[in-house]
């Protein structure tokens, strides 16, 4: 126990954590990805996929709990590494400029964090814990994906997941130790790719749909 | 041939002690040789002050040939100026325009308290290398000089580590003021050679603590201290101390 408490004390123990948990969501928003390109093939198809999904029962609870606590993991090392961080340069310059390490993915980390807090909390509302007696699945995306408020939060939230996962990608490989100039190219090639990936694919379902309902 | 010399103008971070408040002041560096260094402009902008009676700008200096470690300060916002792998004292003048602003502040994190000026408390760092970054050699007759093989990679990387001149750049240049790239020099350096084995385990978590304790931030991966690096010492010695880490606080036995 003692040894769980010093790691968990430890500036590079909480890191690790960051990055066990980043890259679960990592795996997370790939599995999610795959089950909304389902809306492309049309309604009948989309709800055989969510009809298999809720056919998997008990482990759909144990995958929610699971997202839960990374989440809950990630959220209080994010808050704990902020705030440290923040204390750790009372006085700042008058001028700083980057050295030329620092990317826009990077700088902004904990603010497109809160930003995906956020949206994930509106995006649980909206859709999770919507009234489903009424209506389906696809109704339900489909009424509030063709309102240009939802639209335009959604196509901002995914760019904004898209630079999150930009830098942590690859970051997190760092923080766990894997970094060597034989693979690392790979895996920050690899970091952009998926994050573009990301941003193209779960941003440009809204806009198929507000496509699809001008037709 | 005559010397090409320019014109600056200089916004110089003043501070009487470590609990003034601290403020900017603009100087005029006149007819400065594009030959000199850094140092030595402010050398004769502090010969200036002096024959005015005012007070000097008090900054750090020693080998001023890039190998102590012991000058910097941020010009316009760079660690050490704006040239890489390059130290305050060995940046010269001929990089500056005719005309130039120079905003010259001290390293600022909370671990480095600034004693006068551009001159701060390093021995933040000298803490950590107290808490770990060390080997213990017995003392006896010496040993011979090839019973212990060191492969040429491992001694090159452990070369490159030990390249660190313990300047405080990365410090300065991190957005969150971390040390972690100073750190992972000196456990890099070590724990690359045979030497440096048998302290291995406890020399990351006591130097990572001791980091920790002092006020540095936490690593976020942004790379700066890398780019500001006037020794270009890589991050993949994070990386290492990350395994090292791992190592020492998940797999090793504990001491007794």
């Amino acid at each position: 126990m003692d040894g769980v408490l010093q790691f968990l004390n430890q500036s590079i123990g909480k890191k690790i954590l960051m990055a066990i948990s980043g890259l679960g969501f990592c795996a997370f928003l790939l599995v999610h990805l795959i089950g909304n390109l389902f809306i492309y093939g049309g309604q009948d198809l989309f709800h055989s996929y969510v009809d298999h999904l809720h056919a998997l029962g008990p482990f759909i609870y144990i995958s929610e709990a699971g997202l839960f606590i990374l989440l809950c993991i990630h959220l209080s090392m994010a808050v704990t590494l902020y705030f440290q961080n923040l204390v750790a340069r009372p006085t700042t310059y008058v001028m700083k400029r980057n050295a030329g390490g620092r990317t826009l993915a990077s700088g902004t980390m904990p603010y497109t964090g809160l930003i995906i807090l956020i949206f994930v909390v509106i995006h649980l509302i909206t859709f999770k814990f919507a009234d489903h007696s009424q209506r389906t699945v696809f109704e339900i995306v489909s009424s509030a994906l063709t309102q240009p408020g939802y639209i335009a939060l959604y196509v901002f939230a995914m760019i904004v997941v898209g630079l999150h996962v930009n830098h942590g990608f690859w970051s997190a490989f760092q923080t766990l130790g894997i970094d060597h100039p034989k693979y690392m190219p790979a895996i920050r090639a690899f970091s952009v790719i998926y994050s573009v990936m990301l941003g193209i694919g779960f941003g440009f379902i809204p806009i198929y749909i507000m496509l699809l309902s001008l037709r | 041939m005559s010397t090409q010399t320019i014109n600056l103008t200089l916004k110089v971070w003043r501070q009487n002690g470590p609990d003034d408040k601290g403020r900017l002041d603009t100087y005029h560096a006149k007819n400065i040789s594009k030959d000199m260094s850094f140092l030595e402009m402010l050398d004769v902008v502090n010969e200036g002050l002096s024959k005015k009676n005012q007070d000097p700008i008090a900054f750090d200096s020693d080998c001023r040939e890039g190998i102590c470690g012991m000058c910097g300060a941020m010009v316009n916002g760079h660690a050490h100026g704006p040239e890489s792998e390059t130290t305050l004292c060995q940046l010269h003048m001929r990089h500056f325009k005719d005309g130039d602003t120079l905003y010259i502040e001290p390293f600022r994190a909370r671990a480095f308290k600034i004693i006068k000026d551009l001159v701060i408390d390093r021995s933040a760092f000298d803490q950590i290398i107290q808490a770990g970054g060390f080997i213990s050699v017995n003392t006896g007759g010496a040993p011979d000089a090839n019973a212990t093989p060191v492969s040429l990679e491992k001694s090159s990387l452990a070369m490159d580590a030990a390249a660190c001149i313990g300047c405080g750049a990365c410090v300065a240049s991190c957005p969150n003021a971390s040390a972690m790239l100073f750190v992972s020099a000196k456990v890099s350096h070590l724990a690359l050679l045979p030497q440096g084995q048998p302290e291995a385990t406890r020399r990351s978590l006591n130097m990572i603590c001791e980091m920790d304790h002092l006020g540095f931030g936490n690593c976020s991966n942004e790379r700066e201290c890398e780019a500001a690096c006037p020794k270009g010492i890589s991050i993949q010695n994070i990386a290492r101390l990350n395994r090292e880490f791992i190592k020492s606080s998940l797999f090793s036995t504990p001491s007794v």
